[in-house]
């Protein structure tokens, strides 16, 4: 059998489990800050950081170890696979690909910038021990491949997540929080129930029953396993737990709330890692395997999409709040992202694969600036700044060269993600492209709108004489933008890694539909388009 | 040829300069600047040894046939041009090119093609940015954000060059999105008043918007050379080729083009996204100079010029008559011209004027005059940046940097005899009189039209011309003669008329300290001084000269046997019209009425004097051109203010009101139906769970009894529920 096969290629990893420590370390760091008496909150801190610091030098460790060359679909890489529940066929089954790589990676960096930029939380302890489950929970949904256990990370991650928002939030924190939980929960219950059904369906077709992903993704993708119908019945639950928490208009509600309530490290890691679940999902799961309902039901997202990009920045123009703002202009992303997905072109995926990890680097820095901000005026009201360029030059200069990042101007990382996005969406669906590209002048009119507000002009009253950024703050933005401009100018090292991920998922889309991916090189009459020199 | 192989290291050479004035600039003894201009001048040194190298390589071209190695053979296109002496060799361009990066099978690259227009447009750009950057160590001198404004001037040349050696398109939109960025930044480097940093976003949104057409434009381009070959490409050349192939249907190849142009009517100040042009001249003028006179709002025309081959196929250039190119063109000549009447600001005639003449550019693109078009791009990047310095000299030594004739100019040409002259040569050169330099560009464009069938165009290039002469008599006769009238204020700054009342009120501590260091004791107008008329005597001498490079009735077409490109380009069918004596007499004849017109109106008092005060028909027709034909209350009353707030609330309302509550009502009844079925749930373990995880942390036990009982549990019943009805689902499906 062809999944059998694909599902011995592994390259098991025999030695250090580096996947299964990237997971536990954060659980372990939470204990041990848990032993920590509350009155020592320095000790607490320290623990904190070492945690988070070690676990990014493991990610570091395993980008520095992924091996470029070696992929294929469903080829990962550190594959880990234990028995454990094994009545119910559930394993402890980890590995990595091109898809999640960078998404390990961002995760792990977030955690100890945002850590750093909530030196002055009350009642840290509580506060970190939330954040390490919330890195763990998060490690876990990107690394597993068994079902089961990132279905329980996917849910697990909501506790953390409700707790940081609950406990350390805005004013209207309760309101913000229970939404949160309750709407993501909601669309988590469909995504169960599709997991249920696949994998129960596989039983009665005469299998043992199996959460292995890499054992259900090619059954349930193989012509005839599933009726047509189920499968798009299957396609379209999974996609409602997914596109909860992207999130997809119309079902982004939450968001803004969740995101303006939320404490500066919360919205990070909510806007950094926390919102790629819901595409993860998407390219990992729902399209490798329903790929015949994905090319039916492409064009809904697409439309959706569409909608996203444009009404979450017509949306982000009017808001009075900068937090709400940059929280909308999320929608926005993520829609490119969808966008690129469901274009269902190698450059499409690449594209927002990369988009994925440029917004967690820009969003991310917009939302610790904004949080500075925040700490100085107590206020995100737009209207209550004026003329921080003058007062706050450091900051002001960051916060528009992150905003110029985020609007997707050339040299910043944006631009690769989002050309590429677009590029791939041409290919297959033209007018979709078109229409997402005036999200692009949209972009620079609500921010730049922001930014003249906020930052031009002579300040007055309580924005004059505010203490510029100290060196601990700069060293939790000055990271995320420089990642940013690096990938702007040198986007390879993430592309050589992402795009072989793409271009496997496209031809495992190929080989289990009719659907064909257009050509865009190497096909037909080639004509020298090469010039020579002298 | 060691220039056309590195000419990456021209822009190279100004980015290094930015990132080292941005962080050590203050440090330096002259805060930076002496860092801007070493660098540029180092580029402009490269980039005369690439026009050397180039026309070195022209001239050394063997005749057609054998020059061919390594260059595009793309559908016969790459055969010499038949030139009027004979055959011309083909030369291809030196092409230089690297990976930038790679996605299924597509490669995005990045490098350098240096032929002629790229080298010409390399020693324009860095000769005017060397020029502007002497200047302005004296005109910048004293402002508070001198390095910073050292370090932006060094960003955008390094931008401008990055776009002009492009090979592929790709790089070319990062190239203008960078300069748009700069453009941003600079017009906007006095953001302590608003109307300065109103104009910077209305410039950046404006551009931008012709930026999505653009980034269409490229994506389709990239599309086009894939229907055309099977294998799609950015690489500029392959584009062309494929545009010229004839195996892609017309409509594909109009649609390139249209988006294409798209980008050029916003960059390059055409109808109707022209409005930004004269609001960016809130920047300081030698930006003005530089970025909005004679690179960067050019930047659409080269890339016309660049990517002919999709406009000539798409819009059908070879056929005459009407096309989208040659009418927005057209329009653009009159509307900018007659603006430029009603203007009291000395930039914002300039401002106008350089709307109308990227006019003529766009439309000698669109009646297939290529040579003549870009021609023109090079005399005007001259005497417009020419006018542009000499009215900041005016503004600087003569005025109390207030830029308005009426009140603060006037009689000037007896204390400033440096800028009266070389104003008054730009003036004539950009009215097109023999021989200075606009003559014999624009005088080649109106000869094309004429002869490649576009009449109706010839016509509007000579109204144009009249209009030109007539309102640059009323500038020079409203700054330079007469009565001098300025003295009065001390601190009026440089910025745009309509906001004067607002900014005086600011009184701007900063711009008066500007003031004081730069003058010291000075009330009287004076001189500028050399820092300031060097590079004004040095652009009046390219004004004079610089069109004899391509006099036909004297034999010298130099600038055709240079720069027009002879690889993936329509050369046997562009039209190269013989110099037509009485066609030159006719359209300097009609400049030359122009002034007088203006002469006998302004000097001597003739004509309906005050007729707008007397008549409501040409009151109307004042108001009309005074509110600059409502296009700009269209924009920002209509169209901004309706998304920003009209569309935009209704949109949130939307949001708030239907798509959220539909979530809180479906909340609130199935909560109504989750407190009824409570008391079946088994509360303990998920309760007990998460209190006990809360109770575990010490002290989160507040928050975990925000946890409300009964919520969770409820939501336990919407999982099973949701769990049955898909079940229920999934049974009827299979």
């Amino acid at each position: 059998m062809v999944h059998v096969l694909a599902a011995s290629s592994h390259a098991t990893n025999q030695g250090f489990p580096l996947l299964t420590a990237l997971i536990v370390l954060p659980f372990i760091g939470a204990v041990v800050a848990l032993l920590v008496p509350v009155r020592r909150p320095e000790l607490i801190r320290v623990v904190g950081y070492i945690t988070t610091a070690a676990t990014f030098g493991f990610a570091v460790y395993l980008l520095a170890d992924f091996n470029t060359a070696q992929h294929g679909f469903q080829h990962y890489q550190l594959v880990e696979r234990h028995r454990w529940m094994g009545e119910f066929g559930v394993q402890w089954f980890l590995g990595v690909d091109g898809i999640s790589l960078f998404m390990v990676a961002l995760n792990a960096l977030l955690f100890p910038l945002g850590l750093l930029a909530s030196s002055k939380v009350e009642q840290p302890k509580s506060f970190i021990v939330w954040m390490l489950l919330l890195e763990g929970a998060v490690m876990g949904v990107f690394l597993a491949l068994d079902l089961i256990v990132f279905f329980i990370f996917f849910e697990f991650v909501l506790v953390p997540m409700y707790f940081i928002i609950a406990g350390w939030g805005y004013d209207n924190r309760r309101y913000a929080a229970m939404k949160f939980f309750l709407y993501t929960m909601a669309g988590s219950a469909f995504l169960l129930v599709g997991i249920l059904s696949v994998a129960f369906l596989y039983q009665r077709a005469g299998h043992a029953l199996t959460f292995d992903s890499t054992v259900l993704v090619p059954w349930a993708s193989a012509h005839g396993s599933l009726a047509v119908i189920t499968s798009k019945w299957l396609f379209l639950a999974f996609a409602v737990g997914f596109a909860v928490k992207i999130p997809l208009f119309p079902f982004h509600t939450w968001l803004p709330d969740a995101h303006t309530q939320a404490p500066t490290a919360g919205s990070v890691v909510l806007a950094g890692v926390m919102l790629k679940m819901g595409t993860y999902g998407f390219l990992r799961f729902s399209v490798p395997m329903f790929p015949q309902a994905a090319v039916d039901l492409a064009p809904v997202l697409l439309v959706l999409a569409v909608i996203g990009i444009t009404y979450g920045a017509i949306v982000a123009a009017m808001q009075p709040d900068l937090k709400r703002l940059i929280a909308y202009s999320s929608i926005a992303h993520l829609g490119f992202v969808v966008l690129g997905t469901f274009a269902l072109t190698t450059q499409g995926i690449s594209g927002g694969l990369f988009t994925m990890l440029s917004h967690g680097l820009t969003t991310g820095a917009l939302f610790l600036l904004v949080g500075m901000l925040s700490d100085r005026r107590h206020t995100r009201e737009i209207a209550a700044f004026g003329g921080l360029w003058k007062s706050i030059p450091v900051f002001a200069g960051l916060f528009i060269a992150t905003a110029f990042a985020s609007i997707g101007l050339p040299g910043f990382s944006g631009f690769v993600g989002e050309f590429l996005a677009l590029l791939g969406a041409f290919l297959t669906s033209r007018w979709y492209a078109v229409v997402a590209t005036t999200g692009v002048i949209l972009a620079a009119v609500y921010l730049l709108w922001a930014v003249q507000r906020a930052f031009t002009g002579e300040p007055e009253g309580e924005n004059v004489g505010l203490p510029d950024l100290s060196l601990r703050e700069l060293a939790t933005v000055v990271p995320l933008l420089a990642l940013s401009l690096f990938l702007g100018f040198h986007p390879r090292p993430v592309l050589d890694r992402v795009d072989p991920a793409s271009r496997d998922l496209i031809a495992h889309v190929e080989q289990t539909t009719k659907y064909r991916q257009p050509a865009v090189a190497n096909n037909g009459p080639k004509v020298a388009a090469t010039v020579g020199g002298k | 040829m060691f220039f056309l192989d590195h000419a990456w290291l021209v822009p190279l050479i100004p980015a290094v300069s930015f990132v080292a004035i941005l962080f050590f600039g203050k440090r330096l003894p002259r805060n930076g600047a002496e860092l801007g201009v070493v660098s540029v001048g180092a580029s402009f040194v490269l980039s005369c040894g690439a026009l050397i190298g180039w026309v070195q390589r022209v001239n050394d071209a063997k005749p057609a046939g054998s020059a061919l190695g390594g260059m595009v053979h793309a559908f016969g296109q790459s055969v010499g041009r038949l030139g009027a002496e004979g055959h011309v060799a083909a030369v291809s361009p030196v092409v230089h090119h690297l990976t930038w990066w790679r996605s299924g099978g597509i490669e995005f690259g990045a490098g350098t093609q240096i032929d002629g227009l790229a080298v010409m447009m390399m020693f324009v750009v860095t000769l005017i940015s060397f020029l502007v950057h002497v200047y302005s160590t004296e005109y910048m001198h004293g402002d508070r954000r001198f390095t910073y404004f050292f370090a932006a001037l060094s960003l955008f040349t390094a931008s401008m060059l990055l776009l002009v050696v492009a090979d592929n398109t790709l790089q070319l939109l990062v190239g203008w999105e960078l300069v748009g960025l700069c453009s941003f930044m600079l017009i906007g480097h006095w953001w302590e008043e608003k109307p300065n940093s109103d104009a910077a976003l209305k410039a950046f949104l404006t551009t931008r918007t012709g930026d999505v057409g653009l980034t269409i434009g490229v994506i389709m381009t990239f599309f086009l050379v894939q229907r055309a070959t099977g294998s799609g490409s950015f690489n500029i050349l392959a584009v062309n080729s494929a545009a010229l192939s004839g195996h892609v249907g017309h409509s594909f190849v109009f649609w390139c083009a249209l988006a294409l142009f798209i980008g050029i009517i916003g960059k390059s100040g055409q109808f109707p996204l022209h409005t930004w042009l004269p609001d960016a001249m809130a920047g300081p003028t030698p930006v003005s100079a530089l970025i909005h006179a004679a690179t960067m709002v050019v930047a659409g025309v080269y890339l016309g010029a660049r990517l002919f081959p999709v406009f000539w196929t798409g819009f059908n250039i070879h056929d005459g008559g009407v096309n989208p190119m040659a009418l927005i063109g057209g329009i653009t000549i009159i509307i900018g011209a007659a603006l430029a009447f009603v203007q009291d600001d000395i930039k914002k005639v300039l401002a106008y004027s350089t709307i109308s003449q990227l006019g003529y550019m766009v439309m000698g693109l669109g009646v297939g005059a290529w040579t003549a078009a870009v021609f023109h791009l090079f005399t005007h990047a001259f005497f417009k940046a020419n006018l542009f310095l000499g009215a900041g000299s005016v503004s600087h030594s003569g005025a109390h940097h207030s830029f308005d004739m009426k009140k603060d100019m006037g009689g000037l040409r007896k204390y400033m005899p440096i800028t009266f002259a070389t104003f008054l040569i730009g003036s004539l050169a950009l009215a097109g009189i023999f021989p200075l330099a606009g003559f014999w560009s624009k005088d080649e464009i109106l000869v094309t039209a004429n002869a490649a069938n576009y009449k109706f165009f010839f016509y509007v290039g000579l109204v144009g011309a009249f209009m030109t002469a007539a309102y640059m008599t009323r500038c020079i006769y409203l700054t330079f003669f007469g009565e001098y009238r300025g003295g009065h204020a001390h601190a009026a700054p440089e910025l745009d008329g309509t906001a004067h009342g607002a900014v005086e009120d600011v009184a701007d501590a900063h711009l008066a300290e500007v003031a004081e260091a730069a003058h010291g004791h000075h009330d009287e107008p004076h001189e500028s001084n050399g820092l300031i008329t060097v590079p004004l005597i040095v652009l009046t001498v390219f004004s004079v000269l610089a069109g004899f490079i391509n006099a036909a009735p004297f034999h010298i077409e130099k600038f055709r046997d240079w720069f027009e490109p002879r690889v993936a380009f329509p050369v046997s069918t562009i039209v190269h019209p013989a110099f037509s004596w009485p066609k030159a007499i006719i359209s300097v004849a009609i400049a030359l009425a122009g002034f007088a017109v203006a002469y006998a109106y302004y000097w001597l008092g003739l004509g309906p004097q005050r007729l707008a005060e007397r008549n409501p028909l040409a009151r109307a027709g004042k108001m009309f051109l005074v509110k600059k034909y409502y296009l700009d209350d269209l924009y920002e009353k209509v169209i901004v203010a309706g998304i920003k707030g009209p569309i935009a609330n209704a949109v949130y309302w939307v949001n708030q009101h239907i798509i959220d509550n539909v979530l809180n009502y479906t909340g609130r009844g199935a909560k109504a139906l989750g407190e009824m079925t409570y008391e079946y749930i088994d509360q303990g373990v998920i309760d007990g769970a998460v209190n006990g995880l809360a109770a575990g942390t010490g002290e989160a036990g507040g928050a975990a009894r925000q946890l409300q009982t009964g919520r969770l549990q409820f939501y336990a019943l919407l999982l099973v529920l949701a769990v049955g009805l898909f079940s229920l689902a999934l049974w009827i499906a299979s």
